[in-house]
């Protein structure tokens, strides 16, 4: 089953006032994504791999192309509905400091799409258990509920992203480099983490890196770019690649 | 005699929650002609380790111990004294390009002023050196590119121009602090190969948690964690036949080993644990690990292991 299908998406930026010059960021690039499945995506920086993950959770707005996202194609969407579609999707940014607010406690921020009432109707006392659950399940302890980012190492900070995006239960998460930022020790932590919390609650993804050897470990697909198009998919146990 | 020789070095910096134990009494050679690649995670300590070589910490630093550069104390030297060691004798190639060039003049410029300063050259022959050490780095079109601005150039660019820098004085140590960090992976190649040419045959302090470019470059490799060194031996053993529980784990989680990772997280550089700093997260830590200090057991070959595992 198909959740993802992309066709011939291109993203271009242009530049000069005179002559206009396009920088195809995203040139034409087709794939699809599995319910379930791990499409690696892996190449140099500046191959447009950031632009294709934003642009499927239309961060972006694409220059051409359709996105089918179950079956329905979010770049016709209005703002609104797309904001309705956006809470099933999810992105894990490189930087975790950058993607928590400074000046909200890692609870606040878990607990934010509830308090939004993203997720239905729930009281105090039910939001704060929900906050506890996933803090557990990421590996944090109920302490670091009342600390702010600051007070938290770069593992740690990018567990509580991962605790919020699973706060709104979302089925679709592209992973743009999550571990580009941390220490090798901490690295397999964060990758292992994020491996168990795939399988537990069934994640289809879009992991993108350019080391090829997290690639291997992370995805059942990969998908190799180069200059705004995927060059080819590769399977990831083949050896001797890039 | 070692070209290097540091004996017994302390540096703390007080913070507002106690001080800072970031070098936690350290002792390391490096001999003339070797290179050495220092290895540990973030906050480990070591590149305050490097800004203590080269005096350039801020002043409320408290330094101790002794680092004997071919026989002279650099921690006595008087400040005039080290600033004519500084970037003359001892270079270093700072981490973050992007943040180290300066970003309204030329790279040209900037490598000329080192030659200048340190080799007493005209202006003229200063920027036709520059312009030969881009070439050396493995520039295309170095005399365009020395007419250039950082912001004009890649990441991988940046990192040559910065190589090119730091040997354009031609020191006789150099000290690169996390050369390859936030390159990609091709260009990360690139460079390991780059500062693998061209500090053959000189002395070197590389400071890295990539393992592998480590291996490629350095003679030997020493592994530090929480302010110490935990291991120390040839880029070999380190590789192929660590000891310390802590470089065995460290080169487990490396993705190509396995991705198996150490548990738990770094100690606190304020309050580092009591006994092995490492037994918190050790999976052969015993009751003795708690409760004593272990001190540095030296095995064959130069191999030197802080753990009472290899006792």
């Amino acid at each position: 089953m198909r959740l993802i299908e992309v066709s011939l998406l291109s993203k271009y930026y242009s530049s000069g006032l005179v002559k206009k010059q396009y920088t195809k960021a995203v040139d034409g690039v087709s794939f699809h994504i599995d319910r379930g499945e791990t499409l690696g995506l892996v190449g140099g920086s500046g191959c447009g791999k950031t632009t294709l993950g934003r642009l499927l959770l239309r961060l972006i707005e694409p220059t051409s192309g359709r996105i089918l996202f179950d079956g329905i194609d979010i770049t016709r969407l209005s703002r609104c509905e797309m904001i309705q579609q956006r809470s099933r999707m999810q992105m894990i940014f490189q930087d975790p400091e950058s993607s928590l607010n400074p000046r909200m406690k890692i609870g606040e921020s878990i607990a934010e799409p509830y308090r939004l009432g993203m997720k239905g109707g729930m009281n105090r006392d039910e939001i704060d258990d929900r906050v506890k659950e996933l803090v557990d399940i990421v590996g944090l302890n109920a302490e670091h509920v009342n600390r702010y980012p600051y007070q938290l190492s770069g593992g740690q900070n990018q567990r509580v992203v991962l605790a919020r995006i699973l706060a709104v239960n979302p089925e679709f998460i592209v992973a743009d480099e999550p571990t580009a930022s941390l220490d090798v020790s901490v690295q397999a932590q964060i990758l292992r983490l994020i491996m168990d919390l795939r399988n537990e609650f069934g994640l289809t993804m879009l992991f993108i890196s350019h080391d090829m050897e997290v690639i291997r470990h992370m995805s059942d697909r990969v998908a190799v770019m180069d200059r705004g198009r995927i060059s080819h998919f590769m399977d990831p146990g083949s050896k001797n690649i890039c | 005699m070692p070209l290097l020789d540091i004996v017994n070095l302390r540096t703390h910096f007080p913070s507002p929650d106690g001080m800072v134990k970031a070098v936690d009494a350290i002792d390391l050679q490096i001999e003339n002609r070797e290179r050495l690649g220092l290895i540990g995670e973030t906050g480990c300590g070591k590149t305050v380790l490097a800004m203590s070589i080269i005096r350039i910490l801020v002043p409320s630093t408290r330094v101790h111990g002794r680092i004997m550069y071919k026989g002279m104390d650099l921690l006595s030297l008087k400040d005039e004294e080290m600033r004519l060691l500084r970037g003359r004798e001892i270079s270093m190639i700072l981490q973050n390009p992007t943040m180290s060039l300066n970003p309204v003049l030329k790279v040209g410029d900037q490598i000329a002023e080192v030659i200048m300063y340190h080799r007493g050259l005209d202006k003229k022959l200063a920027r036709s050196t520059a312009v030969e050490m881009l070439t050396a780095a493995m520039i295309d079109y170095p005399a365009q590119r020395a007419n250039q601005y950082p912001h004009e150039l890649s990441g991988g660019m940046k990192e040559r121009v910065m190589i090119a820098m730091g040997l354009a004085s031609q020191p006789s140590f150099i000290i690169a602090d996390e050369p390859t960090k936030g390159l990609d992976a091709s260009t990360k190649a690139e460079i390991v190969r780059l500062i693998g040419d061209m500090t053959r045959g000189r002395s070197m302090l590389m400071i890295t948690h990539d393992l592998a470019a480590a291996g490629e470059i350095c003679d030997r490799i020493a592994v530090m964690y929480a302010g110490e060194i935990l291991e120390e031996a040839s880029a070999e053993t380190i590789l192929s036949d660590p000891h310390h529980p802590y470089t065995q784990g460290f080169i487990a989680s490396l993705p190509s080993r396995g991705l198996h990772p150490i548990p738990g997280s770094s100690p606190s550089l304020i309050d580092p644990p009591h006994g092995c700093r490492f037994h918190p997260r050790c999976p052969r830590a015993m009751e003795m690990c708690r409760r004593e200090h272990p001190q540095m057991i030296k095995l064959e070959n130069g191999h030197l292991s802080r753990c009472f595992l290899c006792a």
